[in-house]
């Protein structure tokens, strides 16, 4: 047996664990779920079958394609706020607080990724809830007359999100903004640019492509997203995930929650295709 | 200008704090309701919540499932890792596609696939179900991690170590395993995390042992509790400890 035959049976042998698993636990039961999704409920039993009825069923019942648009609605919102007020963060931190206090400060504006997901959420209820401190500090004050009705709606789904995704984005901003050279800055400042034009006309531009790249990853993991929108947002707006649980929880309705899934997914890989020209996954 | 940049990090802080803030001190609410007027410092809701028994089952299944699903993930992708960046395999962009595809893929989708595969082949779903989605989840990310940490410095090592008749496995335990260790230490780590963490996987794969998660879920079906803060303040506090512990332990080896 030559050497370059025995180097490829030993790689092989290296990657079939990964490769095997990879296929057994994610392309199988993909597969299984987008044959499911052609499949038809007969009263409780599901038939398989090549219907296109439940694809049919989202496009034409305004009950479930409204979940998609509010999906989008509240993904879109929560993705652009959450740019914006992360970008003056991660670059106050990069370029006002001294050298020897940014891990501390990075560290500091992270602190609740600590807690748990799941207790985020219930976290946020408890601010903004009707005897919430938010409601009790605003009638304490004399700026509002009678409590406000916040949890429930789609403001609170997009108030949790948006905390989550401010803590992530200020992250990945502020690794970008130390990574470029300071010469660039020193550059626009020597020809005349003023601070907000340099940080305008020149270190904007230069980190649009992590911005982008971490923009895309709030739209991935919001618009996936179960829990928040579940605590937060209650059951009067459901997103497309809680449609899709609520298919597989109180209807057993495995082949229309197959299909939106589905849906889900073609979503996202639409979002990715709109966005990789300027994505930079390696940049993360 | 410049006082305005402080005012901004100052309101920005506020914001991301307020929430574990109003979650740590109601924790310590003596009275039924973790929301305003605060009525005193007790500490029966810690006590409850220690002395919980479906807690701190579910508190033993999270750890479990997170190291070793952690584990087996990191083994799987520190070998493949090895495999792809060592041996010019035939399509190997396509091998590192396939590896990295559940990456992009929701842990919802995720996880309604494989409650489909296992409901079609007649699996119980336990704990063991949920340890394989969060493989499923991980092993990416440590194939990422490690594939992105071997360089040039670790293959000439390898190869002298070939050289001087070392086995494959040999090569593997003795050579790049130690020189990868702080890559395979984050992969671990950063696995460990979001396994502890994961929520859907976990509710839709368990059924009687469930994770901690899935408990504290089942926790907020019953309404505000102070009970609920307790929990999320003592997993906060234990997270915060084993960041600052990890972050010493780097810094104390950097220098």
């Amino acid at each position: 047996m030559s050497l370059a035959a025995r180097d490829r049976r030993v790689g092989w042998g290296l990657v079939a664990p990964a490769l095997i698993w990879t296929c057994a636990f994610f392309a199988v039961p993909f597969a299984a779920m987008l044959a499911l999704s052609f499949a038809r409920m007969e009263g409780r039993a599901v038939v398989p079958g090549l219907d296109p009825g439940n694809y049919v069923r989202f496009f034409s019942e305004w009950a479930l394609f409204k979940a998609l648009l509010t999906s989008l609605e509240i993904t879109l919102v929560v993705t652009v706020v959450s740019v914006m007020l992360a970008y003056p963060l991660a670059a106050i931190i990069a370029f006002r607080v001294p050298p020897r206090w940014q891990r501390l400060a990075l560290l500091l504006a992270v602190l609740p990724f600590w807690t748990s997901y799941v207790v985020r959420s219930y976290a946020w209820l408890l601010v903004l809830g009707q005897n919430g401190v938010l409601n009790k500090a605003l009638l304490g004050a004399g700026l509002i007359a009678a409590p406000l009705e916040i949890v429930a709606t789609r403001t609170a789904t997009v108030i949790g999100f948006v905390h989550f995704f401010v803590m992530l984005l200020t992250l990945t901003i502020y690794a970008n903004l130390v990574q470029l050279s300071p010469n660039y800055a020193r550059a626009a400042r020597d020809l005349g640019a003023g601070g907000v034009q340099v940080l305008w006309f020149v270190i904007l531009p230069l980190t649009l492509p992590g911005v982008v790249t971490g923009a895309f990853l709030t739209f991935v993991l919001c618009i996936g997203d179960y829990i928040t929108p579940q605590i937060l947002g209650g059951n009067n707006d459901l997103t497309l995930p809680q449609l899709i649980m609520l298919q597989l929880g109180r209807s057993g309705n495995f082949p229309l929650a197959s299909a939106l899934s589905v849906v889900l997914m073609v979503v996202v890989t639409v979002a990715y295709a709109g966005s990789a020209r300027w994505l930079r996954l390696d940049r993360l | 200008m410049r006082g305005l940049g402080w005012v901004y990090l100052a309101a920005g802080y506020g914001f991301i704090l307020l929430p574990v803030a109003v979650l740590v001190v109601f924790s310590f609410q003596d009275g039924r309701l973790p929301v305003p007027p605060f009525q005193g410092v007790s500490l029966k809701w810690h006590a409850q919540v220690l002395s919980d028994r479906n807690l701190m089952a579910a508190l033993a299944n999270s750890a479990l499932v997170a190291g070793v699903s952690s584990a087996v993930a990191l083994i799987m992708g520190f070998l493949a890792a090895h495999g792809l960046a060592r041996v010019h395999l035939p399509g190997s962009v396509w091998l590192r596609g396939l590896l990295m595809a559940p990456m992009t893929v929701s842990a919802l989708i995720l996880a309604l696939g494989l409650l489909t595969l296992f409901n079609q082949t007649g699996l119980r779903l336990s704990l063991w179900t949920a340890g394989v989605g969060h493989v499923v989840l991980n092993l990416p990310l440590c194939f990422a991690i490690c594939y992105a940490a071997m360089g040039d410095q670790q293959k000439a090592a390898e190869r002298a170590a070939r050289d001087l008749g070392a086995t494959e496995v040999q090569v593997l335990w003795l050579v790049s395993a130690p020189m990868l260790a702080p890559a395979l230490l984050a992969a671990f780590f950063l696995s460990v995390t979001f396994s502890w963490d994961e929520f859907i996987l976990a509710f839709l794969l368990t059924r009687f042992d469930v994770t901690l998660p899935v408990e504290i879920w089942s926790m907020l079906r019953s309404g505000l509790s102070p009970a609920t803060n307790a929990v999320g303040s003592l997993v906060f506090v234990v997270s915060v400890i084993a960041v600052v512990l990890a972050e010493v332990l780097v810094f104390a080896r950097k220098r």
